[in-house]
């Protein structure tokens, strides 16, 4: 912004950052912004997944163990804020500032200013929400969901907050969204038609799409809930006419999209990876586009399968349980697709291609799982008990989760120049993969036989699958540390260099840049045939 | 400049004055919701910084354009972001219209009893019945009871035949500058603001006669809440069009834009239009049927 009377030709040598703390601060470099993106999706992860440590050791055993029960309330309400808007979503976000321009050929994301002020938001909404805590009253309890009434009539005072940082977080998602649906449309170089986008790109085309969609919904809903607090409106009270059921219509209708936008780019990521190690191109590329699209429309017309026990006509409840269950075929393309892309390949089994293996897998359980809960009377036993959280912790950690860490050991080495240490990731996987189900299966039994969610204390019958689960949590936190140690250990230096084509047989432009690759990656298109 | 090679702008200062701006509107004004002196003070500042923060980055971004280092790329960016940015305000209207589509249809008539709602009815509040406009409510104490509905027929007529002309006088002026006649285009301009400000004064002398002398206010019920929502939502983008109609036209006054290049010009007019249609709506779903 300082040089704009500086002729053209400065703009097109590849100048570096600016020096010292303020360069992270004034960035406009879609690299930059895309570490910020990745560090503060780390740091919120390990936060939130802090919170969930304090959650599973008072479930170890029964009775109140160390904290009160408002208090796990606030942990779990801010565990599920913190892992969707604060890790999951700019995670994605972080790996689509990289990879985007790289993978198209761009030197950089369409729009740069604004893409510094999305990831600045962030930090600051965080801030609030999380200070929450420290309020009198406490921090929000009514569950990530903020169903009325819970959020208005009873809510603390500290909600106005909340309702704000969820602005500022969509304000920074709608930003962030329009910028990738902008880079991807109008910054492809000569020759990349729109199908012949690697599939992480075409995935983060729909999420973005979604994103605009439902984003501006989300911040209608906390709206009501701020004129239902503090402006005498009667949206959610019905005393006045309003409906305590629309939020919950209102909020799905974000949410459903929501869980796509936490999970098609990670369909991308298993898109690229498994060819990578298959030694195959991708099997059904245009099926996998299609089945992308397909999924990205239904999810806008299932919602109310989160309420079948909330009460709704009966056309309604047969309608929403059909049109959910008709995802799994889109779905179901994808997994198959994958499955035929490794037939008969020359597989190997390093650590990006392990966390694909077990996305596929337990992803698929997750997948299963949704389906036994989108059949409505079956979700009259389910609903609200620990078989949804099992559910949702399946396709959100084994599935998001899981493929980011995938993603993350795939393109580090080209990110950085360095290769990670090939031991100590299969060692993280190992650690992750049996932990994590340690973690999660049992809670299908604890739901299957009644234990409801968000309960700081159960009956004595549950007590022993709690404790396996707990076990399991506190194994799975601690090797994410491992994780932390050694991205920071490939980020100095690693276990030796990388060379710039990484994987034998990785495809795609971003593979045809140095690693670690220049600071403008394409300052001039490059040829696609 | 070549279209083989990239414009790629300098590190920037907007962006994070933009978000200290943002953070201290909404830190300053839940402050001032929960009774603290600090907060309105706090907020004010903010929205100066958002002012500052809009006038420097425009500003810099139209010198840029004028000194013509933005190729076509860039321009085509600076459309699509505009209409997707248009795209995410048609929700968040959406999420406001589906409310009001929900109250009517489903909310109001189950307390009355419709479909299988007979004892929610009898359980809740016996002997209310549904309406729309509602002006008795389930259970009043609280709330304010409005006297009438608003009635479509008055001002928000005239205010409907405000905005479809500017929206005619708008277009006239994206014809004349295509044309090159600047003073058809100023013209054109000077009518579509002065339009958009007659249609804020009815909109408030509006809310006037409805507040004090229908009694609707925005703690009226859902009928109450869904108008000033949806009304009082739109008369804030009026508002931002007309501060944006009015910068092109002091822009026009000085010279900018050209018959082949004027993307603001573009980007405001589509911002109006959007609001015409949303306001259409507003008029055919609020206040008449």
């Amino acid at each position: 912004m300082t040089s704009v009377a500086a002729t053209t030709d400065d703009h097109n040598t590849h100048h570096g950052p600016a020096k010292g703390l303020m360069r992270w601060v004034v960035t406009t470099n879609h690299k930059d912004i895309g570490s910020l993106y990745l560090w503060l999706a780390f740091i919120m992860f390990l936060a939130g997944g802090a919170m969930a440590m304090v959650i599973r050791a008072e479930l170890f055993q029964p009775g109140l163990q160390f904290v009160r029960p408002e208090f796990f309330n606030q942990m779990t309400t801010l565990h599920g804020l913190v892992m969707v808007f604060g890790a999951v979503m700019p995670a994605w976000t972080g790996f689509a500032n990289w990879l985007l321009p790289m993978m198209i050929g761009a030197p950089d994301m369409a729009l740069p200013m604004m893409n510094n002020w999305s990831f600045w938001l962030l930090p600051f909404a965080f801030i609030m929400l999380v200070s929450t805590l420290f309020m009198e009253g406490g921090a929000p309890n009514f569950g990530w969901t903020f169903y009325a009434p819970l959020s208005t009539t009873y809510g603390p005072d500290s909600t106005d907050f909340f309702i704000f940082a969820i602005h500022l977080m969509g304000i920074s998602s709608i930003m962030g969204a329009i910028n990738v649906i902008v880079t991807i449309l109008n910054m492809r170089a000569p020759g990349m038609t729109l199908l012949k986008m690697p599939l992480f790109v075409w995935t983060w085309l729909i999420t973005a799409f979604l994103l605009i969609a439902v984003m501006p919904v989300l911040a209608g809903a906390v709206t009501m809930m701020l004129t239902d607090r503090n402006f005498g409106t009667s949206f959610f009270d019905a005393a006045g006419g309003g409906d305590p059921v629309m939020f919950q219509h209102v909020f799905w209708f974000f949410g459903h999209p929501e869980v796509y936008i936490m999970i098609l780019p990670a369909f991308g990521v298993i898109s690229q990876i498994v060819p990578t190690f298959a030694r195959k191109p991708l099997f059904g590329y245009t099926s996998m586009v299609y089945a992308v699209g397909a999924i990205a429309f239904l999810s806008f017309a299932v919602w109310a399968h989160h309420m079948f026990t909330t009460g709704m006509p009966l056309a309604g409840e047969l309608y929403f349980m059909y049109a959910t269950v008709l995802i799994a075929v889109p779905t179901g393309v994808k997994i198959f697709n994958w499955a035929a892309t490794m037939w008969k390949g020359s597989m190997t089994f390093e650590t990006p291609m392990l966390f694909a293996l077990a996305f596929i897998f337990l992803f698929t359980i997750g997948g299963f799982s949704g389906l036994m809960l989108g059949v409505g009377p079956a979700d009259m036993q389910y609903h609200d008990t620990y078989f949804v959280v099992a559910h949702f912790h399946y396709v959100l950690v084994t599935g998001a989760v899981f493929a980011l860490i995938a993603a993350t050991y795939y393109w580090l080495p080209k990110f950085t120049g360095n290769m990670y240490s090939e031991k100590w990731g299969r060692i993280h996987f190992w650690l992750s993969t049996i932990a994590v189900n340690v973690l999660f299966f049992p809670q299908h039994f604890l739901g299957l036989a009644g234990m409801p969610r968000r309960i700081p204390d159960y009956a004595l019958q549950f007590a022993d699958f709690n404790m396996i689960s707990s076990l399991g949590a506190f194994v799975f936190g601690a090797s994410q540390l491992i994780f932390l140690c050694l991205v920071i250990h490939t980020i100095r230096g690693g276990s030796g260099k990388a060379t710039d084509q990484v994987w034998e047989a990785a495809e795609g432009l971003e593979w045809t840049l140095p690693s670690p690759p220049p600071y403008h990656s394409f300052s001039t298109a490059p040829e696609v045939k | 400049m070549s279209a083989s090679s990239y414009y790629v702008p300098e590190k920037s200062y907007w962006p994070i004055l933009g978000c200290v701006a943002l953070v201290s509107m909404v830190v300053g004004f839940v402050n001032h919701l929960h009774g603290s002196a600090l907060g309105g003070p706090i907020g004010l500042i903010g929205v100066a910084l958002l002012a500052v923060m809009m006038f420097g980055w425009f500003g810099a971004v139209i010198k840029e354009s004028m000194s013509g280092l933005y190729s076509d790329q860039m321009d085509r960016s600076f459309r699509m972001g505009m209409i997707w940015f248009i795209f995410s305000e048609v929700m968040f209207f959406a999420a406001f219209f589906g409310t009001l589509f929900y109250t009517r249809t489903y909310s109001v008539p189950w307390l009355g009893g419709a479909g299988n709602n007979a004892m929610t009815n009898v359980l809740l509040w016996p002997g209310f019945e549904a309406a729309w406009p509602l002006i008795n409510m389930p259970n009043p104490e609280g709330f304010s009871v409005p006297k009438h509905v608003v009635s479509a027929w008055g001002l928000p007529a005239i205010n409907t035949l405000l905005l479809l002309s500017s929206g005619v006088t708008l277009t006239w002026a994206h014809h004349a500058l295509k044309k090159n006649h600047r003073g058809q285009l100023k013209l054109g301009l000077l009518a579509t603001v002065v339009l958009g400000l007659i249609f804020l004064v009815v909109q408030v002398s509006e809310y006037g006669h409805a507040m004090h002398e229908l009694n609707l206010k925005l703690s009226s019920g859902v009928y109450g809440s869904t108008f000033y929502m949806l009304t009082g939502f739109h008369g804030f983008h009026v508002t931002v069009g007309v501060i944006m109609l009015a910068v092109i036209l002091l822009r026009c006054l000085k010279g900018h834009f050209t018959p082949e290049n004027h993307f603001a010009f573009e980007a405001v007019a589509w911002y109006w239009h959007f609001v015409d249609v949303v306001w259409l709506g507003l008029f055919i779903l609020v206040y008449w049927l």
